[in-house]
């Protein structure tokens, strides 16, 4: 096998190979190193590369793996969101407030990566704070999307999904508050999985909208989605907010389950409207059709609050955000840029070490908490929340999933939204509805509109991962989608 | 809804702590407008008596028992700061 054919394993590939001692977590190191140095510059999927370490941790899996010792993730290299805690290694969430920041701990997702055998290769881009659906907003650089480097990646895991599409990770993690996770992958052409909020611990990620957020992994397919959530998921005593379930093993259920045949699968009507591509309609119902023929059962619901998930995400999530991010102030960790006096150096710090975007949503957040405007605003938001679940739950009476697209469009053009802050809240239009629910969700690749990766989502009722998998995996499994591999060309 | 005024992005840039260029409190009082008119959209849904969901977690109060456990040592905490003196995070004189 040539190095590069190496950088395209799927994660349970490469298990099998170094358990067969087909090939060395050195050798995949190498590879996907030799890649990342060959590509980056073009695709800028990370902000930084841990080359030397990347290599000594992969001599040490082969040592361990030669003593007869295993993992669920033992050699295999993988990303990780720069809005997640590493020990010793910079966080910077994309941000000038955080640019030499070094956690003085791991995020608990990453200490049950490095327990499971996983090697970090390296920490990606994201959107300043995970705030943005393009990767533009980062304060560093722009990653270009792996199928056409002029287009934007999606975000705010966007470094994550173009890192994996591209080949220079085998998977990655990244947070989905609003869609950060499963956005990329629809548009680089991988899967991405939001989890049920509480699934996996947020120890360590950088705070966004508390009760939103979510760490998730991003694959090239769906058994491998399976495998990294069962490391990272599970009750950890220091996030009050993770679930005390079980977890479940994702991976034997994907192998032994009937699949399509059985599932009811929703199709809300109020998802499917003006202003989509005609080109991703057409793939999501083409993939629909794909499921009916394996067994599925299509039946059309009604999610009448979807028109109005976009106003309650935006005025909860920024609310969030404006009181987690008011501890950057230049006092404990982070930029400071001294004022005159101590309050003056408050505004300072933040007026230099803070972007448009991040600006932007803590004035709004701000303004949605602020006396007089607060019943009006984040009061009726979150009341209007409670109309939008209930939603979903009339629909969980009715069927097991729901399907519809990731994105309305495919992969937009770097420079197009990035200065209209509504069209670019708009993207997420498909997408936030699941987080305000609590729900779980994954998007997997379901074609190509353009030359242009499409996503198909579906979501399940909390705590139903295994149902989620079995389905996505079973369409996986009837499809050459996620087989396909971009050319990185630059047409800029 | 009227377009904000600018003496009210100053309020909120001020109860912030977010220091804003004039350009940017021009470019935030717009961009602000538009998107707090798009959100008055709420304003159509019916939510009298409807609770508040302040969390997608049917979570209480979470405890544990009350035990000593090690945390971040003082070094670990200090090591970020971008200044600090005896243990402790320095800063300007607040009280004269």
């Amino acid at each position: 096998m040539s190095t590069s054919d190496l950088c395209w394993l799927s994660i349970h590939e490469a298990l099998d190979a170094m358990r067969r001692r087909e090939v060395s977590a050195l050798e995949l190191t190498q590879a996907v190193l030799e890649r990342i140095a060959a590509t980056d510059d073009a695709v800028h999927a990370y902000l930084t590369v841990l080359a030397e370490s990347a290599l000594e941790q992969a001599t040490a899996a082969d040592a361990r793996r030669a003593d007869g010792a295993d993992g669920a993730l033992l050699g295999i290299p993988v990303a990780i969101k720069d809005v997640i805690c590493t020990r010793g290694i910079p966080t910077t969430c994309g941000s000038r407030i955080l640019k030499d920041f070094i956690p003085p701990y791991d995020a608990t997702a990453v200490q049950r990566l490095r327990q499971a055998g996983a090697i970090v290769l390296g920490k990606t881009n994201t959107d300043e704070f995970a705030m943005g659906s393009s990767t533009e907003y980062s304060a560093f650089v722009t990653t270009a999307n792996p199928w056409d480097l002029s287009r934007v990646p999606g975000g705010s895991s966007g470094g994550s999904a173009a890192a994996v599409a591209a080949g220079t990770a085998f998977g990655a993690l990244g947070s989905d508050t609003g869609g950060s996770i499963r956005q990329p992958a629809a548009l680089c052409g991988i899967v991405g999985l939001k989890p049920t909020y509480g699934r996996v611990s947020r120890y360590g990620l950088v705070a966004h909208g508390s009760s939103l957020d979510q760490i998730g992994p991003l694959t090239r397919c769906v058994e491998d989605a399976a495998i990294l959530l069962g490391v990272i998921a599970g009750h950890d005593p220091l996030d009050a907010t993770s679930l005390d379930a079980p977890v479940p093993d994702y991976v034997h259920h994907l192998r032994h389950s009937e699949g399509l045949a059985g599932l009811r699968i929703g199709v809300p009507r109020e998802y499917f409207i003006a202003g989509m591509e005609a080109g991703v309609e057409a793939a999501v119902r083409t993939a629909l059709q794909v499921m009916a023929d394996a067994g599925a059962q299509i039946i059309e619901v009604s999610l009448p609050l979807t028109e109005y998930a976009i106003p309650i995400y935006y005025l909860i999530s920024t609310a969030e955000a404006s009181s987690n991010l008011a501890r950057y102030d230049g006092v404990r960790y982070g930029l400071r840029v001294d004022g005159d006096e101590m309050w003056r150096t408050y505004f300072e710090t933040r007026a230099h070490g803070f972007g448009p975007e991040v600006k932007r949503r803590i004035m709004l957040g701000t303004y949605a908490l602020s006396a007089g405007y607060y019943d009006a605003y984040y009061l009726k938001a979150q009341q209007a929340r409670t109309l939008l679940r209930r939603d979903f739950e009339r629909a969980w009476q009715q069927v097991d999933l729901v399907a519809c697209p990731t994105s309305p469009s495919v992969a937009f053009k770097a420079g197009q939204k990035v200065d209209d802050p509504l069209q670019m809240y708009l993207s997420d239009v498909f997408t936030v509805a699941l987080n305000l629910a609590g729900m779980c969700g994954i998007s997997v690749p379901c074609g190509f509109s353009e030359g242009l990766p499409v996503g198909l989502q579906l979501m399940a009722p909390p705590l139903e991962e295994p149902r989620l998998l079995r389905a996505a995996y079973a369409y996986e499994q009837t499809t050459e989608w996620h087989k396909q591999r971009p050319v990185i060309v630059d047409r800029r | 809804m009227p377009r904000l005024s600018l003496q009210e992005v100053q309020h909120i840039a001020h109860l912030a702590r977010l220091g804003l260029s004039d350009t940017e409190k021009e470019t935030f009082r717009d961009q602000l407008s538009a998107i707090l008119d798009y959100a008055a959209r709420l304003n159509e849904l019916d939510t009298h008596d409807v609770e508040p969901t302040t969390s997608a977690l049917p979570l209480n109060n979470v405890m544990r028992d009350d035990e000593v456990v090690v945390g971040l040592s003082s070094a670990d905490a200090l090591s970020n700061a971008p200044d600090a003196e005896a243990g402790q995070f320095r800063v300007r004189v607040i009280l004269e």
